[in-house]
């Protein structure tokens, strides 16, 4: 079984924990996010509003995933269980670049939060860079990125490749 | 297929479904873990024995990252579901190739797995190489992060030029740790004993000494990013270094492209920077380590001014053009990477590279190996990972169950026959306790034991 299953009950309580080094201030945004969904601070989780993300394989597979604004791609990926081997290694840290995904053009132009340098940083290490790359642990999901889909680079994730 | 032939397999499958496979992975760094996780997925029913000569898991993870990057340590949390896994057992303190045989493990298991890392360092063959003062960057990191055998490491912090020969990542964390400010590091995992050494520091100068030029520098732009933007450290680079540079930059690949950019960015910055720090940090290029000179212990670097040779930027090599350039420093660190041991003579190895030759990851039958006793000691978790996952699998897919095998029944008498107290992983967990407790007396998240004796103690109680 995927250890991203497993992973989902620490998850929340270590990744509280471990960014709270103050890394960089693009882990901030990863750890607000967490408190919404635990416990709640300006806006109760019932008000936000539920979005779709579709997450493809290298070999076309489609994994449906459902999450709410402000999680982050890693967020829904964790908690739908999705089983891509290895992501998240670094639990959003920006530490790792295992959450690697790849976007279409017009999404990647349209995100609201360009990458920043230290996310561009962590990229420059992933395989089978592209130009309109991103690191799913920095992905903040908002209304408007309701049925965005996202390709999961082939070298390492795709069990059946 | 002749009829026998068919029946033959079918008598395999029959009875090879009543057989569980027992594989047995030896090392508990990252690559064994990874490619546990692999097999795990692949096979339902089966006994994964991961052995490792420490009392402790997780390899580099622990004895490696620097104690200021805890974050890449989450990474452990992955591990340690691996091995809560109730097909998983974590089996420490066994040194294979002292304590058992390849051969004899062979015997208790289906199949092998070796990702016992690189923990050797590459010489540098030069003369003064035994000097005092004259560290291995192994050795410095062992020391700073607990590791057993390197915690009485002899160094004088009682100087104020350090130079360091290698510009990889480990390189960068020997500079980042030495030019830090030691409030940052006291809220870390760091061993108290270096702590308090490093606390006394004198060195305020570092020199990052490259053999090729800035095209080849080989340290990742986040490590260097983060190593400019230190507090109250000011970056010299000398310009001389990055002639024609500017040129090639725009055909670059964009990892290339970011990091070199990164320099130039820093070099113009660094010509309109007035402020006056305590440190200073030097990355100098095209020069390589002829000899160490001192009496006793290092007082200068004896470097050769080098040329590059060759079409391509990635293939070019260092020449001397014959003149040399002298470094004063009362310390001084070999940062030119690790390589792997043979631990077993019957392990096919190829000493040139220091790895275990192989095929994807496939030795021979029965015999699979991963991580950077597979690749050398090349790429971050990110790599190992992968590289592990390949193998992994491959070993899942063709592993031969032609008959029962008694795996750790076995092992475990032999060992206890030997003498030798195995550590299991709930062992672990008590030490993994009693060092967070530790630790939080310290106002950090940790006091590493260092003492191997102490472990086991711990961990039988
Ligand atoms: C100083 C340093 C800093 C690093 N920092 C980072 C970082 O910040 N981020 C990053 O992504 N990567 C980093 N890396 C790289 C990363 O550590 C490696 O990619 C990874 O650890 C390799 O995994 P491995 O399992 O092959 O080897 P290892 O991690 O070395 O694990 C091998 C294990 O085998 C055990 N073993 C050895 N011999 C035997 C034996 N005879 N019998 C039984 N067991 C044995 C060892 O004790 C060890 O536990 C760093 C590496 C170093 C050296
Ligand atoms: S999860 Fe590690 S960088 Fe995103």
């Amino acid at each position: 079984m995927a250890l991203v299953h497993k992973l989902r009950g620490i998850y929340k309580s270590v990744l509280l924990s471990s960014v709270s080094q103050s890394w960089s201030k693009d882990i901030q945004k990863v750890k607000p996010n967490l408190f919404v969904r635990n416990t709640s601070t300006s806006k109760p989780s019932y008000e936000k509003k539920e979005v779709n993300v579709t997450f493809i394989r290298a070999n076309g597979e489609k994994l449906l995933a459902k999450g709410k604004e402000g999680d982050s791609l890693l967020d829904i990926i964790v908690n739908n269980e999705l089983d891509i081997d290895g992501y998240g290694a670094c639990e959003g840290t920006l530490t790792c670049s295992t959450c690697h995904l790849i976007l279409t053009k017009e999404d990647y132009d349209r995100l609201p939060e360009k990458p920043t340098d230290e996310e561009l940083d962590m990229l420059d290490l992933a395989f089978d860079l592209t130009d309109t790359s991103r690191l799913g642990c920095q992905i903040i999901m908002t209304k408007e990125l309701d049925g965005l889909q996202v390709k999961i680079p082939s070298t390492i994730y795709d069990a059946r490749s | 297929m002749t009829n026998s032939g068919i029946l033959l397999k079918c008598l395999r499958q029959l009875s090879s479904q009543n057989i569980i496979p027992h594989i047995c992975v030896v090392g508990a760094g990252p690559a064994g873990f990874y490619a546990t996780q692999q097999i795990l997925k692949s096979i339902n029913n089966v006994k994964v024995d991961i052995i490792e000569k420490l009392p402790v898991p997780y390899g580099l993870v622990r004895f490696g990252v620097a104690p200021d990057h805890p974050e890449v340590k989450n990474v452990i949390n992955t591990f340690d579901k691996i091995a809560q896994d109730i097909r998983v057992q974590f089996l420490g303190n066994i040194n294979v190739g002292r304590d058992i045989t390849l051969y004899e493990l062979k015997q208790y298991y289906h199949a092998v797995l070796l990702t016992y890392g690189a923990s050797e360092d590459k010489k540098l063959m030069i003369p003064g190489e035994n000097l005092k003062n004259v560290i291995s960057a192994n050795h410095f990191v062992g020391w700073y992060n607990g590791l057993p055998n390197h915690q009485n490491l002899n160094i004088d912090l009682n100087k104020t030029d350090a130079i360091i020969l290698g510009q990889g990542n480990v390189a960068i964390d020997i500079a980042r740790i030495l030019l830090s400010p030691i409030d940052k590091l006291k809220k870390t995992d760091i061993t108290s004993y270096s702590l308090e050494c490093l606390s006394r520091s004198k060195v305020r100068r570092v020199w990052l000494v490259g053999r090729r030029g800035p095209l080849q520098a080989s340290f990742s732009i986040a490590e260097l990013r983060e190593l400019l933007k230190l507090e109250n450290c000011k970056t010299y680079w000398r310009s001389n270094d990055f002639k024609g540079i500017q040129d090639i930059v725009p055909n670059l690949a964009r990892p290339r492209k970011r990091l070199t950019e990164l320099m130039l960015k820093s070099i113009e910055e660094s010509s309109f920077d007035n402020r006056i720090c305590d440190k200073e940090f030097h990355p100098i290029f095209l020069r390589g380590p002829v000899e160490f000179l001192g009496f006793d212990s290092v007082e200068n670097v004896k470097l050769s001014v080098n040329e590059l040779e060759g079409d391509h930027f990635l293939k070019q090599i260092a020449k001397s053009i014959g003149e040399f350039e002298e470094i004063s420093c009362g310390l001084a660190f070999k940062s030119i990477g690790y390589k792997s041991t043979q631990i077993d003579p019957s392990i096919p190895f190829d000493l040139e590279s220091g790895r275990i030759i192989n095929s994807s990851g496939k030795v021979e039958k029965g015999l699979y190996t991963a991580g950077w006793v597979a690749t050398g000691p090349i790429g971050v978790i990110l790599s190992t990972m992968a590289n592990a996952f390949t193998a992994g699998k491959l070993l899942a897919k063709e592993v031969e169950l032609m008959k029962q095998m008694p795996g750790y029944h076995e092992l475990q008498k032999f060992l206890r026959k030997k003498g030798i107290c195995i550590i299991n992983y709930e062992g672990w967990k008590k030490i993994d306790n009693e060092e967070c407790e530790r630790g939080k007396k310290l106002g950090k998240p940790r006091e590493k034991i260092v003492d191997i004796s102490e472990m086991i103690e711990i961990a039988s109680n």
